[in-house]
Parts: structure tokens; C-alpha cells; sequence
């Protein structure tokens, strides 16, 4: 069993190196074993979830070396979800890919692919804080390179930016951990988490910076107010299914800030208590308003979509700030509803910019789409599981952290941001989908072009099967709340007592 | 020494700071090498300072050199090579593409310009 941990980790790897070295000039295969081996890492994921679902937790030691003097890698009930969570959204995002061709626009896709989710299962599974650096640094160059496949003008410039941007949040995390390393002596989060709460009082205040530092690291990546400004431009311009992919991204975010205000910089560490809550609040307040009045007022599919996932992650973050086991379960369980909820959104939105011709992601009146009624309704169901309406999961989401958030004293601003938003987002999409789908221009027949050049192309049936299956995923999300909720709850219970793990992962039984 | 090495990471993390607020791809590639060094030093000096100290622990030594942030800059450098490299080129293309090498896109593009490209 053991072994099958770092599974998830080596094998996108050893594809990618496969796929670059011996396969460059045949994409049909690279497509076969692109998409072979994101379904070997599912089954692998789904096994370690089973596995895990047990409330075990399960260390796996590089190079056999015990836990704070190698790197370890653990597995526990939050990181089998994420990577089972990552593992299903990267299957049906390489149909969407292969589908729609976009995959043969530029060069390595499926090479920098495979790369960019061995950083995000390292990252989801490692143990040591250095280890998360390394892992991060592995998911951004990789997504460096797929946020400007296939090139273009804005793509470049968006692509830029979004590099400098996490090229200077790279700097921060470095200068967090070496604070935290000159005042606890170790990196591993375990045994942080020991150090943590034997600092002496004199060295209090550099180990609260270090936590905050750290804390702002993940907020960048999380798209936290008012650390978020990469986000839209770079979301709008990227390839659809690597926007769809980016989903997780600030997910990652999310999940380092659940694992290290859980784990090291625990709720009952006196130095860091309360440290970064109401920050985290506020900012996750600002972020909803935000992102949801972004979505009224964007002026493009792309943007809105963007926008879409900055107020996605404002919700998520309002039930991360609350720190007990009722808000982290519903955060959970928003974190998973609004991964596939984001991704299945922005491919959703990249099939009308493609049947739309050359208006693309305007939101003016256009041409009619080639598959009208089929597309029209899988924009529906993306809107309706964005803004929260039943009976998508979005709905049960929003209900489980409202009904979470009820002891905070901050309990009304937090009902009234989150209700009054949700009715902001309904109002931009039904605006978008209405100016899309309903004010439809029949074109004029051009005199001097001949009949035949007007009718569309047979479009491919791939992508639409792509989109139907993160829509199931979602109706699946919603259909077995219970039991995902049960999953879900006993994830929040293991985060919340830490001591097992630590035990675990330090060996001292 | 603490202080030399501690203004230094001062000084370099100012000039850095201050040539990636120039908002132009040159300045900021500088400003962000800059950056990494300082953090580099910073990340040497998290093991505390010592001279002339083995950085391994062997019988009849007392006081050694902490190792492992030395590792850890190791892969800092490693990595942040990597990243300059990569940053170079894309601004590079993103300069050749539209002849513009301000990494702020402001609402400067006309926007049937921006339609098109979408």
C-alpha cells in the first residue's frame, strides 16, 4: 500500500518525460497516453481515497529517511479528496482538450499537462513545508508554459504578468520559510507543529511573521483581496482547458492555508491564535463583492468566467476564516463543488466563444451557435451551479456554510454578503445568457459568397461529452451529499485534532 | 557581520522592490534577480551565522554550520535560474509580439483589438 503513495506524483512525471523525449511528432499518440495516464492516476486516487477513508493516515518516507530529517510525503482524508478531486477534473478536462483540438495549437501540451498536475498532487500530499515550496514551484512553471499555449498577442502580455506576479509570491514563500526555519529549526510540518508551541516568548513575534507571511503567500494563490489582481486577465486569456485546470490552482491556496492554520498553526497555538481570522473574513467579504459584481459587469465570456472563480474562491475563503469543524466541512465541501463548477464554466464558455466566430466572447448580440439548444443549456446549468441556485451542489454549498457560520459574531454580514451576491451573479448571467443565447442575429447572406460556405461544419460531439460529464459530476455532488458530507465531516474532524497526525508522521506512537 | 549581511538583504530586497515597481519587463527581470538574492542570503543566514564552522557533525566537533539551509538555497538557486530564464523569454515574446514591454496592460489596447484576439 505504501508505495502507491508517490504514485500519483511519479507517474505524470515519467509521462511527461516520455511524451517530450519519444513522442514529439505523434500527437495521436501523445493524446492515447496522455489520457491512459490521467485514467491510471484516477483509479490510483480513487484507491488511496478508499484507503484513506479508513481515518488512517499513511506516511511514505523518501529515501527511507524518518520524518524530520527527510521529506515525507502523507496521506490523510483531505489529500486523498484533493487528489481524487484533481485526478477527476484533469480526466475530463484532457477530453475537452482532445476534443476540441485545442491540445494541437502549440507545442508539449500534454507534456507541460502532466507536469502541472505532478505539482498539484505533490503539493496536495507532501509533509514538509520546503517540499510544498518545491511543488509549488513545479505546478506554476508548468503552468507558465500552458497559460501561453498556442500564443497570441494578449495571451503573451496576460502571460507575463501572471509570471512576475508568482515569481514575487515565490520570493515571499521563501522569506516565510527561512523565518520560520531560523525560529522553530525545522520544515517539516509536523514537527513545526511541535516547535510551534515550545517557542520561547521572546521569539513570539518573528514566528507570528512567519505565520503571516505565509499566510499572504496563499492568499496570492488563493486570489484573496486585494492580492487577486493576476487573476482575471490571466484566467480570460488562457487556453480554456487550462483555464479550466487553473481551477484547482487557487485551490491549492486554499488547501495550504486549511493544511498549515490547521496543522502547525492550530486554533490552540496561543503565539498565532487569531492571527489571521478576521483578516481572512473580511478579505473573503471583499473578494465575494468583488468577483460577483465582476460577473454583472463584465464585458466578455472569458472575464466573466474569471470573475466567476475569484468570487468562488470569496466563498470558500468566508468558510475557511471560520476555523471550527462545521465551517471547514462546508468549505470543503464548497471547495470540491466549486473546483468542477469553475472548470466546467470556462469550457462551457470557450465552446460559445468557438461557435460564435469571430465576435467570440463578446457580450453583444451575435450569430445563432451551431449546437444552440445544447449549449445554451449545459451555460445554464454552469450559471446556475456558479451562483448557487438549486438544485445543483452550489445551492447545497452556499446552505452548509450559511448554516455553519451561524455562531460567528459577525453572523449577519455574513448572511447578507453571501445572499445579496448570490442574487448579484444571477442577475449577470441571466444578463450574459440572455444578450448570448436569446438576441441572436440571423445573418445576412452575403450577396457575392455561395450558399454552401455558410453552413457550419459538423462540430465535434467530444467536447459536449466533456462538458455533460462535470455537469454529472456536479448532479453526482448533489445527488450523494449525504455521503460525501459524511467523508467530508470526518476530513474536518481529522484536520481539527492534529495530534494523530503528528504522531504518525513523527513515529511516536 | 549580522549587520553587514542583514542590510545587505536590506538593500538588495529595496533595490528590487524598487526596479519591479518600474513596471517595465527589463527593470522588473533585474529587479526580481534582485530579489532572489537577497532572499537567497536571507534563506543562508536562517541557520544563523558562523565562519570557518564544518557543516557536518563528526566526533571532537562542538560547533558546527547549520547544513540544511545551505541545501535549501541550493534549490533556491536552482530554481530561481530556472524562473529568470523562463520570465526572460516570455517577455521577450511578449515584447517582440506587440512591441510593448510594460507588464501593466492597462485599457490601452483599442478594444476591437481586444474582441479579435479572444
Amino acid at each position: 500500500m505504501s508505495h502507491w503513495i508517490i504514485a500519483p506524483v511519479v507517474l505524470p512525471a515519467v509521462l511527461a518525460a516520455i511524451l517530450t523525449l519519444s513522442m514529439r511528432h505523434h500527437p495521436a499518440l501523445q493524446r492515447v497516453f496522455s489520457l491512459a495516464g490521467s485514467g491510471a492516476v484516477l483509479a490510483i486516487a480513487i484507491s488511496l481515497m478508499t484507503h484513506a477513508a479508513t481515518g488512517a493516515i499513511e506516511v511514505y518516507e523518501l529515501g527511507n529517511w524518518p520524518a524530520p530529517f527527510g521529506i515525507v510525503l502523507v496521506l490523510d482524508r483531505l489529500s486523498a479528496l484533493m487528489v481524487l478531486l484533481t485526478a477527476v477534473l484533469a480526466i475530463i478536462i484532457l477530453l475537452y482538450a482532445v476534443g476540441t483540438g485545442w491540445d494541437q495549437r502549440g507545442n508539449s501540451f500534454h507534456a507541460l499537462f502532466q507536469f502541472q498536475l505532478m505539482g498539484i498532487f505533490g503539493a496536495f500530499l507532501t509533509g514538509d513545508a520546503f517540499n510544498l515550496f518545491v511543488f509549488f514551484e513545479v505546478l506554476l512553471i508548468a503552468s507558465y508554459g500552458l497559460m501561453i499555449h498556442a500564443g497570441g498577442r494578449r495571451r503573451f502580455r496576460a502571460g507575463v504578468q501572471y509570471v512576475i506576479y508568482n515569481l514575487l509570491g515565490s520570493t515571499l514563500f521563501l522569506f516565510a520559510l527561512g523565518t520560520l526555519y531560523a525560529v522553530t529549526g525545522t520544515l517539516n510540518m509536523a514537527d513545526l507543529a511541535q516547535r510551534a508551541a515550545e517557542v520561547p516568548p521572546e521569539d513570539s513575534g518573528l514566528l507570528r511573521v512567519g505565520a503571516m507571511l505565509l499566510f499572504l503567500v496563499f492568499a496570492i494563490k488563493a486570489a484573496l483581496l486585494p492580492l487577486h489582481f493576476w487573476l482575471p486577465e490571466t484566467y480570460a486569456e488562457a487556453p480554456a482547458p487550462v483555464a479550466a485546470l487553473f481551477a484547482i490552482m487557487t485551490k491549492v491556496g486554499a488547501y495550504a492555508i486549511l493544511r498549515m492554520y490547521t496543522l502547525v498553526f492550530g486554533p490552540d497555538l496561543a503565539t498565532t491564535a487569531n492571527l489571521i481570522d478576521q483578516i481572512l473574513l473580511y478579505g473573503a467579504l471583499l473578494t465575494l463583492a468583488v468577483g460577483m459584481i465582476g460577473i454583472l459587469g463584465a464585458k466578455r465570456l472569458g472575464r466573466l468566467a474569471a470573475f466567476a472563480a475569484i468570487a468562488s474562491m470569496g466563498t470558500l475563503l468566508i468558510a475557511l476564516s471560520g476555523f471550527t469543524v462545521a465551517t471547514t466541512s462546508a468549505a470543503i465541501y464548497y471547495l470540491v463543488h466549486s473546483t468542477l463548477a469553475g472548470a466546467l464554466l470556462f469550457i462551457v464558455v470557450d465552446l460559445v466563444r468557438e461557435q460564435r466566430g469571430e465576435i467570440a466572447g463578446a457580450l453583444r448580440p451575435g450569430p445563432q451557435l451551431a449546437q444552440h439548444g445544447l449549449i445554451t443549456a449545459l451555460f445554464f446549468g454552469a450559471a446556475i451551479a456558479t451562483a448557487g441556485m438549486p438544485p445543483l451542489s452550489g445551492f447545497i454549498g452556499k446552505l452548509l456554510i450559511l448554516d455553519a457560520v451561524r455562531d460567528m459574531s459577525e453572523v449577519w454580514l455574513v448572511w447578507s454578503v453571501i445572499l445579496i451576491t448570490s442574487l448579484v451573479a444571477m442577475l449577470g448571467f441571466a444578463q450574459a445568457g440572455s444578450v448570448i443565447f436569446w438576441k441572436t442575429e440571423t445573418p445576412e447572406p452575403a450577396p457575392d459568397e455561395t450558399e454552401p460556405t455558410h453552413t457550419a461544419p459538423p462540430q465535434p460531439t467530444l467536447p459536449v461529452v466533456a462538458c455533460f460529464a462535470m455537469l454529472a459530476s456536479l448532479v453526482a455532488l448533489s445527488v450523494f451529499a449525504g455521503s460525501a458530507m459524511g467523508y467530508i465531516e470526518a476530513t474536518a474532524d481529522q484536520l481539527h485534532d492534529p495530534a494523530n497526525y503528528i504522531s504518525t508522521v513523527l513515529r511516536q506512537r | 557581520m549580522e549587520l553587514l549581511t542583514a542590510s545587505a538583504i536590506g538593500l538588495l530586497t529595496a533595490a528590487g522592490l524598487y526596479l519591479v515597481l518600474r513596471l517595465r519587463s527589463f527593470p522588473v527581470i533585474i529587479g526580481i534577480s534582485l530579489l532572489t538574492y537577497a532572499v537567497n542570503l536571507f534563506l543562508f543566514a536562517s541557520g544563523r551565522l558562523a565562519i570557518n564552522m564544518p557543516p557536518v557533525l563528526r566526533k571532537g566537533v562542538e560547533i558546527y554550520t547549520d547544513p540544511l539551509p545551505q541545501a535549501l538555497v541550493l534549490t533556491a538557486i536552482v530554481i530561481s535560474f530556472g524562473m529568470t530564464a523562463v520570465v526572460v523569454i516570455l517577455a521577450l515574446g511578449s515584447y517582440l509580439s506587440s512591441r510593448n514591454d510594460s507588464v501593466n496592460i492597462g485599457p490601452k489596447a483599442p478594444p476591437d483589438e481586444q474582441e479579435n484576439e479572444a
